[in-house]
C-alpha cells in the first residue's frame, strides 16, 4: 500500500469514536470495594428476595477461591477488584407511565444512541427493555407481550414479581460455579433481562435490549434469563455501545437460555463496547458467559453475533443439546482492528441422540490485533448419530495483526460425524484495485469484501439488525489496511 | 480525450514502457497490439491507476488534466473504465450491490442524488439486455466461480452500467469461445457513442473482425514501433511480430 493510502487511512481511523460521549446522572453508588457488605448493599438496594441474598452470597465465597483465568489467547494488566464500584443506579426512579416522566438527560442518551424509545417501536415492532447503568428505566410494549403471555422485564423486576421462574431457571445452565467472571456475577450482578415465553406462544416481537455502561469506573455485571417453554418461539436481539474512557471498564456478563422440547430461540448480539484508543488504552473488558441448552427434543438454538468492540473478548456463546434431535447453531464475526485482542468462539456439547450443530466462526483482524477462535465439539457416548459442522474462516488486513485458531473436538462415540473447515486469507491488492478502479474508495473497498466476507452470518440476523452490522464493520475497520 | 507522452514506466527498477506516445480522441477505438511482454497491460493499469508501478518520465493528461494528480477511484469517477484481463473475485459480494456502490459513488462525486433501488434495477434490466449476459448472472457474487467467458462477459455488463468516456479493455478477448467474442465485441459496439472512446488492447487480430478500430498500434518492447489502420492488424495477423521487428530494424538503418 502506497504511503498516500497510509496517511489517509491513518487520518480516518484517527476519528473520534462515533459513541463517545458521557451522561451525567447523579449516581446512587456502592463504595468501591467488594465485600460480603457490599453484596448485601446491593441486595438490599435491590429489595431482593432472601434466597437472591443466600445465591449471591454463596457465589461470592466461590469466587473468593478461584483464580482468574490466563488460559485464554489476551494480555491485560491485573484487575483490581476491590477498585471497582459494583453498583449504581439512576436516583431518580419512578414507575413512568409515559415517556414525558422520563429523565430527559436521560432520553437524550438514547436519542444520541438512536435507541427508538418512542412510538416508531410499535411501528418497527421491537419491545425496547433499556438498560442504562444496571437499572431498566423503560419498558414498552409489555402490554401486546402480555396479551400473549410474554413476560420480559428487568432482572430486578422479575425477581419481585415472578421470583419462583428465577429461583427455578437462574444457575441452571451457568452455575455460580462454573468459572471466576460468572461466579464474580453471580455475585454481584447489578440487572439485566428476563424473558418467558409460555407454552406453544409463537412470540409477536423481536425482543430486544440495548446495554450501555456508563458510570466511570463501574464494573457492569448484567444477567439475561431466557426461558421459552413447549413449543414456543422467540427471537432476541441484544446491542450496545459505550462511552469513551480512560480507565478500564469490566464487562462480565451471564446469559442463560433455556429452551424446552420443540422450542426455538433465536438470540443475536451486535457488541460494540468501547475498544480503546489506538494503543488500546481505555477499552471494555468483555468476558462474558453465555450458555443455552436444548433442554427438550427437538429444541433449537441459535447464537449469532457480530463482535467489533471491546478491548478485550473472551466469550464463549455454547450450548448444551440434551434432548434429542435437539439442534444448536453459533454463528459469529469478531472483528478486531488496532490493538484489540479477542479470544471467541463457542462451545457444543452433544448428550442427544441424533443432535445437530453448526458452527461459522468469521475472525476478521486488522491492525495489530489479535483474534483467536477457541471452540470445543463434544459428542457424549449416549449422544448416537450427534453430527456438527465446523466452518472457520480467518481474514486478513495487513501484515501486523494476528489471526488464531484452537478447535477441540471430543467424540465420544463411534457414530459422531464432526467436521471442520477452516481458511485464512488476506484481502488482496487485486480486489481493493477493483473496487478502486469502479470508483469505490479504499474504506469503501474493504467494507464491501468484508461484508461479502462475513455474509454468511449477517444474513442470520434480523433484517435492522442486519443493516446496522454492515456499517458498523466498515466502521470498525477504518484504517485497518496498513 | 486521452493524451500520453514520452512515458517511462518501470517495476522494481527494470524498465517496461520506454518512451511511449499515444493520443485517442472522443469517437476513436485504438487497438494495441503487441506480444507477449512487450509493456500493453502494464500500460493500462498505469493509466487506471495501479500504484505498483513507477512513472519514471512522461505524462499523460485525461480530459485535459494530469492524470498523476488524481487517485485511481477519481480517475474511474471521471469515467475511466479498465476491463481486466484476470478479474478478481470478491466472494459475498453480489454483482448487483457492487455495481449499486459503484454507481452511488460515482454519482455522489457527480454531485447526484444516488439511484434508488427500483432506478438501479431498471438501469440494470436494461443494460443486461444490452450486452446480452445471463439474468441470473448479477445475483452471484462478482467473478466467484464464473467461466472465464462469464467474467469477461460481466466486465462488459460492468462497463455498460459505467457508461465510461474512456475505456480499456485488456486483453477481454484472451481466452474466449467464439460466441462470447461475438457479446463482447457486441457489448463495446453498442456502447460505442461519439463522445466516448475504446482502447481494445489485445494479442489476436480475431476480436478485430468484430470491433472494428479506427487506429491500429504496435506495441513492442515498451514503445510503439507502428500505427496504421485496421490492415495493420492483418497484415500483422499474416506475417507475425517478427515481420515487423525486422521491418522496423530495416526502417532503422
Amino acid at each position: 500500500m502506497s504511503d498516500k493510502n497510509d496517511h489517509i487511512l491513518e487520518e480516518v481511523s484517527n476519528a473520534e469514536y462515533k459513541y463517545g460521549f458521557y451522561t451525567d446522572i447523579e449516581m446512587d453508588q456502592a463504595p468501591p470495594g467488594l465485600t460480603e457488605d457490599t453484596i448485601r448493599f446491593i441486595s438490599a438496594k435491590k429489595n431482593e428476595p432472601d434466597f437472591m441474598l443466600a445465591f449471591r452470597l454463596k457465589a461470592f465465597r466461590h469466587w473468593k477461591t478461584l483464580k482468574e483465568p490466563d488460559w485464554a489467547h489476551v494480555e491485560y494488566p491485573p484487575i483490581n477488584y476491590q477498585d471497582l464500584i459494583y453498583y449504581s443506579a439512576p436516583r431518580k426512579r419512578p414507575k413512568y407511565d409515559s415517556l414525558d416522566e422520563v429523565d430527559p438527560e436521560l432520553l437524550e442518551t438514547f436519542e444520541k444512541l438512536g435507541i427508538p424509545l418512542d412510538e416508531q417501536k410499535m411501528l418497527a415492532g421491537v419491545a425496547v427493555d433499556a438498560v442504562m447503568d444496571s437499572v431498566s428505566v423503560g419498558s414498552t410494549f409489555k402490554k401486546t407481550l402480555a396479551e400473549h403471555g410474554v413476560i420480559f422485564c428487568s432482572f430486578s423486576e422479575a425477581l419481585q414479581k415472578y421470583p419462583d421462574l428465577i429461583k427455578k431457571y437462574m444457575g441452571s445452565v451457568v452455575p455460580y460455579t462454573d468459572n471466576f467472571f460468572a461466579a464474580l456475577n453471580s455475585a454481584v450482578f447489578s440487572d439485566g433481562s428476563f424473558a418467558y415465553i409460555p407454552k406453544g406462544v409463537r412470540c409477536p416481537l423481536e425482543l430486544s435490549t440495548y446495554f450501555r455502561i456508563n458510570a466511570a469506573n463501574t464494573g457492569q455485571f448484567e444477567r439475561t434469563l431466557i426461558v421459552a417453554e413447549e413449543g414456543s418461539y422467540v427471537s432476541y436481539m441484544e446491542g450496545c455501545t459505550a462511552p469513551i474512557r480512560d480507565e478500564n471498564q469490566l464487562h462480565a456478563a451471564i446469559v442463560e437460555i433455556i429452551a424446552h422440547k420443540d422450542a426455538e430461540v433465536k438470540y443475536a448480539t451486535v457488541q460494540n463496547w468501547w475498544p480503546g484508543d489506538k494503543e488500546g488504552k481505555g477499552g471494555v473488558y468483555n468476558f462474558v458467559t453465555k450458555r443455552g441448552i436444548c433442554k427438550g427434543e427437538n429444541a433449537k438454538i441459535s447464537w449469532t453475533q457480530v463482535e467489533t468492540g471491546s478491548a478485550i473478548t473472551w466469550k464463549y456463546p455454547s450450548l448444551i443439546l440434551q434432548g434429542d434431535n435437539s439442534v444448536g447453531e453459533f454463528y459469529s464475526v469478531a472483528v478486531t482492528n488496532n490493538k484489540q485482542q479477542a479470544d471467541t468462539g463457542t462451545k457444543m456439547i452433544h448428550l442427544g441422540k441424533n443432535t445437530r450443530s453448526t458452527i461459522i466462526s468469521k475472525g476478521i483482524s486488522g491492525g495489530q490485533s489479535n483474534n483467536s477462535y477457541r471452540g470445543l465439539v463434544k459428542t457424549s457416548r449416549k449422544a448416537e448419530n450427534a453430527r456438527n459442522f465446523s466452518q472457520c474462516d480467518s481474514l486478513l488486513l495487513g501484515d501486523q495483526c494476528g489471526a488464531h485458531t484452537f478447535p477441540y473436538i471430543d467424540v465420544g462415540n463411534r457414530s459422531s460425524i464432526v467436521e471442520h473447515e477452516a481458511t485464512t486469507s488476506k484481502i488482496s491488492e487485486d480486489q481493493l484495485f477493483y473496487c478502486l478502479q469502479r470508483g469505490i474508495d479504499m474504506e469503501g473497498a474493504i467494507g464491501l469484501i468484508v461484508n461479502g466476507y462475513a455474509k454468511d452470518v449477517l444474513s442470520k440476523l434480523p433484517m435492522e439488525f442486519a443493516v446496522e452490522a454492515q456499517k458498523l464493520l466498515s466502521i470498525s475497520l477504518e484504517g485497518s489496511v496498513g | 480525450m486521452l493524451q500520453i507522452k514520452n512515458l517511462t514506466v518501470s517495476i522494481h527498477g527494470k524498465p517496461i514502457i520506454k518512451g511511449l506516445n499515444l493520443e485517442v480522441k472522443e469517437g476513436e477505438v485504438h487497438a494495441i497490439m503487441g506480444p507477449n511482454g512487450s509493456g500493453k497491460s502494464t500500460l493500462a493499469s498505469v493509466i487506471a491507476g495501479r500504484e505498483v508501478f513507477d512513472v519514471d518520465q512522461g505524462e499523460i493528461s485525461y480530459m485535459g488534466k494530469n492524470i498523476f494528480d488524481m487517485p485511481a477511484e477519481t480517475r474511474a469517477r471521471e469515467g475511466l473504465f479498465l476491463g481486466f484481463q484476470y478479474p478478481v473475485e470478491i466472494p459475498g459480494v453480489s454483482i448487483a450491490n457492487f455495481m449499486r456502490t459503484a454507481i452511488n459513488e460515482k454519482r455522489k462525486y457527480l454531485g447526484l442524488d444516488p439511484l434508488t433501488g427500483a432506478e438501479f434495477l431498471r438501469l440494470m434490466e436494461e443494460k443486461k439486455k444490452m450486452v446480452e449476459i445471463h439474468s441470473k448472472l448479477t445475483n452471484r457474487s462478482v467473478n466467484e466461480g464464473f467461466s472465464g467467458g462469464e467474467k469477461k462477459k460481466n466486465e462488459i455488463f460492468q462497463m455498460a452500467m459505467l457508461e465510461p468516456r474512456l475505456a480499456i479493455l485488456d486483453e477481454t478477448d484472451s481466452g474466449l469461445d467464439i460466441d462470447a467474442l461475438k457479446v463482447v465485441a457486441n457489448g463495446v459496439n453498442k456502447l460505442r457513442k461519439k463522445d466516448n472512446a475504446t482502447i481494445v488492447i489485445t494479442h489476436y487480430q480475431r476480436l478485430l473482425d468484430y470491433i472494428v478500430p479506427d487506429f491500429v498500434h504496435v506495441l513492442l518492447d515498451g514503445r510503439i514501433i507502428k500505427s496504421g489502420n485496421k490492415e495493420l492488424a492483418m497484415e500483422l495477423e499474416e506475417k507475425g511480430y517478427d515481420w515487423i521487428k525486422k521491418e522496423t530494424a530495416n526502417d532503422a538503418v
